[in-house]
Formats: C-alpha cells, sequence, structure tokens
C-alpha cells in the first residue's frame, strides 16, 4: 500500500496558502473598482457622441480590469501550487543472455544486486539489478542562446 | 474639473479626483505597497515550505517505525535530532584546523547514528545509513523554514523592504532546494540511489566481478586489470545511504603503495549551471569532491608528498538532481565516464602502472 502511494504522484494541499494579504487584495479590488467606472463612464462619452475618449476609457479600463483579474488569479493559483510529486523510479533487471526487464522500483532494490529470480530465456543464470533511475516526463524549457 | 475634454459628468469628476488620489498615494506608499507584494510571495513560499517540512518530519517518522520497529513513539526524538546543531572549531589560529573539524565531523557522525540506533533498534547497518539520510534531509527541510521565517517576520516587524528583499530575491532558489530535499527524504527512506550516486555508480561498474576489501573509513576497494594497468577502485560501502571519507581510504591506499602510483582519477557529480545538460561529462584537473574540504585536504596533501598527477571526470547535474532520485541522464551517462577514463588510462599512463578511481559521492542504492 505504501508503495503503492509512493509510486503515485501525490498532490497535496493546504488551506492556509488561501491567505491572501488584506492590503494587496484592497487595493487590486480599488483598482478593479476605478477600471469598472472607468467603462461605465466609456459608455457614456459614447453615447454623448465623443468617440475618442469612450476610446481611450474603455482602453484604459480593460487594461486595468484584466490586469488586477490576473493578479487575483495568480494569487490564486499560487496558494493552490503546493504539490510535492513523488517521481517514478524504475529498475532494470538485466541477465547475461542479453534479457532486459525494467519494471517499478521495490524497497530492497539497488543498483548491482544479484536477483534470485531466474531468467525467462536461461533460467540457471542469475539476474542483475543494473539502474535504478527515474523518468522526466516535461522537457525543461531551452532558451536558444 | 475633469481628465476628458468636453465631458463634465459627476461621475467623471468623481473619477478624475480619484485618479489623483490614487497617483498621489502610489507616489507616497509605492515602496511600501512593493514590500506588502513582496512579504505577501514570501508568506505564500513560507506556508508552502512549512507544508513540506511537516511532510518531512511525518515521512522521516513513519520511515523509522516501519523499518526501526520501535516500541516507543520516536516522534519526541526526531524533534530533537531535527533542531541538532554543530559548532564548527575556532579559526583564530588556523594551524591544524583541518584535524579539528575532521574529529568534530567524526562526533557528529557518530552522536547521530547512534540516536538513529535509538530511534529504530530492529534497523541495520544500511537501514541505519538510509535512515540517517532521510533524518539530513528533514533537518535540512527543518532549516530552511526557520531561516525564512526568520527574514519574514523580522520584515513584518521593522516593515524595512530591505530585510525582506534579501530572502525574496533568493526565494526561487530557496525553494529549489526545499523541493528536491523533499523529493530527496522519499529517496532515502527507500533506498533509491539519488544523482550524487554518480561517482560511486561508476565504480561499481567497474568493480563488478572482483572482490573488495574494505577501507577507511566506509569505503571499500577493488583491484581491477584496466587497459594493462593495475587500477585500484574506490568508493564508499553501499547500498546504505554513505559517502564514507575517500580521504582516508586514498591516503591509506597511496602509503600501502609507498606512493608508486601514478595517477589518481576522481569521479564525481558536479554542479551544472543553468544552459548545460543533465548528465554531460566534463573532465579536469584536481580533487573532485565536496563537503566540508577535510577529505579534499588530505588527498591533496598526500598527492603532493608524492607528486602524484589528479584528474577529475565529473556528471553535470543541478542541486535539485543531486539530491533527489537519480535521472535517467545521470544514469545513461556511466559508459561515457567509463570510456573517459579508459582514454585518460591510455594516453597518461604506461602498461603496469597502478592508477587509483575513485567514485565520490553518495552511495545510496549502489552496491558494489
Amino acid at each position: 500500500m505504501r508503495m503503492k502511494n509512493m509510486t503515485q504522484n501525490q498532490t497535496q494541499s493546504t488551506s492556509a496558502n488561501k491567505k491572501i494579504s488584506t492590503y494587496l487584495t484592497m487595493i487590486v479590488l480599488i483598482v478593479m473598482a476605478l477600471a469598472v467606472t472607468a467603462l461605465l463612464i466609456a459608455v457614456e462619452t459614447y453615447f454623448v457622441g465623443d468617440q475618442l475618449a469612450a476610446g481611450v476609457l474603455a482602453g484604459i479600463g480593460l487594461i486595468a480590469l484584466m490586469l488586477s483579474v490576473f493578479l487575483l488569479y495568480q494569487s490564486k493559483l499560487q496558494s493552490a501550487q503546493v504539490k510535492i510529486e513523488v517521481p517514478k523510479v524504475m529498475t532494470t533487471i538485466e541477465c547475461k543472455c542479453g534479457g532486459k526487464t525494467v519494471r517499478e522500483f521495490q524497497r530492497g532494490d539497488y543498483v548491482y544486486k544479484e536477483l534470485d529470480v531466474p531468467c525467462q530465456k536461461c533460467p540457471t543464470t542469475k539476474q542483475m539489478i543494473t539502474a535504478i533511475y527515474r523518468e522526466i516526463k516535461e522537457k525543461e524549457k531551452t532558451f536558444n542562446v | 474639473m475633469s481628465l476628458i475634454p468636453g465631458s463634465d459628468s459627476s461621475i467623471t469628476t468623481i473619477i478624475s479626483l480619484l485618479s489623483y488620489v490614487f497617483f498621489i498615494v502610489l507616489i507616497f506608499y509605492g515602496q511600501r505597497i512593493q514590500m506588502y507584494v513582496m512579504i505577501r510571495e514570501v508568506e505564500n513560499s513560507l506556508h508552502k515550505l512549512r507544508h513540506i517540512k511537516e511532510e518531512g518530519r511525518k515521512n522521516a517518522i513513519d520511515a523509522i517505525k516501519e523499518i526501526g520497529k520501535p516500541t516507543v513513539d520516536p516522534s519526541a526524538r526526531v524533534d530533537r535530532y531535527l533542531e541538532y546543531f554543530t559548532i564548527g572549531p575556532q579559526g583564530m589560529d588556523p594551524a591544524g584546523i583541518v584535524n579539528k573539524l575532521d574529529h568534530i565531523l567524526d562526533v557528529r557522525d557518530e552522536r547521530l547514528k547512534e540516536e538513529v540506533r535509538l530511534m529504530a533498534p530492529s534497523s541495520d547497518e544500511t537501514q541505519v545509513n538510509n535512515l540517517e539520510n532521510t533524518l539530513e534531509a528533514a533537518m535540512a527541510l527543518n532549516f530552511i523554514y526557520k531561516v525564512v521565517r526568520h527574514y519574514y517576520i523580522q520584515g513584518k516587524k521593522t516593515l524595512s523592504l530591505y530585510v525582506i528583499m534579501q530572502i525574496q530575491m533568493i526565494l526561487p532558489m530557496v525553494m529549489k532546494e526545499a523541493e528536491a530535499y523533499s523529493s530527496a527524504l522519499k529517496a532515502f527512506a527507500y533506498g533509491q540511489p539519488i544523482g550524487d550516486g554518480a561517482g560511486p555508480l561508476v565504480a561499481g561498474k567497474l568493480m563488478q566481478g572482483y572482490e573488495t576489501r574494505k577501507l577507511p573509513k566506509d569505503c571499500v576497494m577493488a583491484t581491477v586489470p584496466i587497459e594493462g594497468r593495475t587500477a585500484l577502485i574506490i568508493k564508499a560501502e553501499g547500498p546504505g545511504g554513505n559517502v564514507g571519507k575517500p580521504g582516508d581510504a586514498v591516503e591509506a591506499v597511496i602509503e600501502e603503495n609507498e606512493g608508486k602510483i601514478a595517477l589518481l582519477i576522481m569521479i564525481d557529480a558536479g554542479l551544472k549551471l543553468e544552459g548545460e545538460i543533465v548528465g554531460e561529462v566534463s573532465e579536469g584537473i584536481g580533487a573532485a569532491i565536496g563537503g566540508p574540504g577535510v577529505d579534499a585536504y588530505k588527498i591533496e596533501e598526500k598527492l603532493t608528498k608524492y607528486k602524484i598527477r589528479n584528474y577529475a571526470v565529473i556528471v553535470k547535474e543541478d542541486i535539485g538532481d543531486a539530491v533527489s532520485p537519480m535521472r535517467r541522464e545521470i544514469n545513461d551517462a556511466v559508459d561515457k565516464v567509463i570510456e573517459r577514463v579508459k582514454a585518460v588510462i591510455q594516453e597518461r599512463t604506461k602498461e603496469g602502472d597502478k592508477v587509483i578511481i575513485v567514485g565520490v559521492g553518495n552511495s545510496i542504492g549502489v552496491g558494489q
């Protein structure tokens, strides 16, 4: 059971992380309110007939609104990111005949350990663990410099 | 008064006023707002660190209970262990400081191992080593958490941008290290090879099929013929989590052979710079060994005494890879390292010469 738990990608989160600074939230909310107001004025100005001013106000309002929403979203995202990933570790078993098996790591495995489990091709020969490694699923970001 | 020419509604006036107020607030409180943003960032990371640290403690206790079968709850002892500290030797008169540091490290190692034996009475020597490594990873996590918390609280208390900035600037690296230790905890508890074990992995492969004997301290050696030369291959004894004392082992082997060694090749995991590839093999000169410097000092002393040349081969990886389960790229680098070592032996020594090859690093999950 423990083994199973270990090999599964465990994700754990804590509610404590949902704390967001009051000050920052306040500032973001003020900016949001200003953005909404700017958008309302933009509509009003548009009906008055000043399309240029309406456009400027709508632009400012939208940018401010997007930025504040993004900031709030980022805060939530950061809070939810408490994850401890346990990678999948594989064991490679080889026989002198060239037979090769790859299976999940089991407790007690170590590199260069001779196993009592006989090879399927040549049952008289002992097999050996030749490698224990973890696979990286995501490729690292590359920068063309 | 309006921001938009031609628009004079009351709502426009209000928004204009609010904009001015907001601008003035930013002028006077801009730095403070910046500080709150930083404090919030540190606070988020601190919560994450606390979670990682508590998970680490829990994992260590679970591993002790499962492997060591203690009769009493080891939690209190684990908590005490996590708070252990080591005081370095006084450096006002630096003469002989290496031996003093060596002694302190020996005492520390013995003390910690003894604690583990008391916590986990049913564990064998390999398991004691693995549990000790597990607890050391938990100890590192505890320390990282406490240091970040210190700066966070100090920053909040003093409301100084510069106090909080110090920790905020290095936070990405600190978090990376903490995450690496967190993944190392499981690796240590289960006895999986880690990235730092690249050296012992190469040495173990070269030793295969040859008899080994023990060397001081916690090291093993095999005599292997390579390309017509005699290679004396040394590594920390595995498969328990153990780095041994390669300094003492190399010293002993050089003295046994009365200094008649043509070459010393050290294989270790080396920290890569960003942009370099994990598992890349690189060659150089010098004592390729990390730690507090005691082993490097001992090796350099002997090499200088007998004028022995020293080459180093490293497998590149970052700090996260070094303490977490071994990546496939590092494992695949073993054959490349062996090729390099053989090439160095062929090019730099004559047939019949004796060479020492040391696989430096943690032997966890790597036998011989």
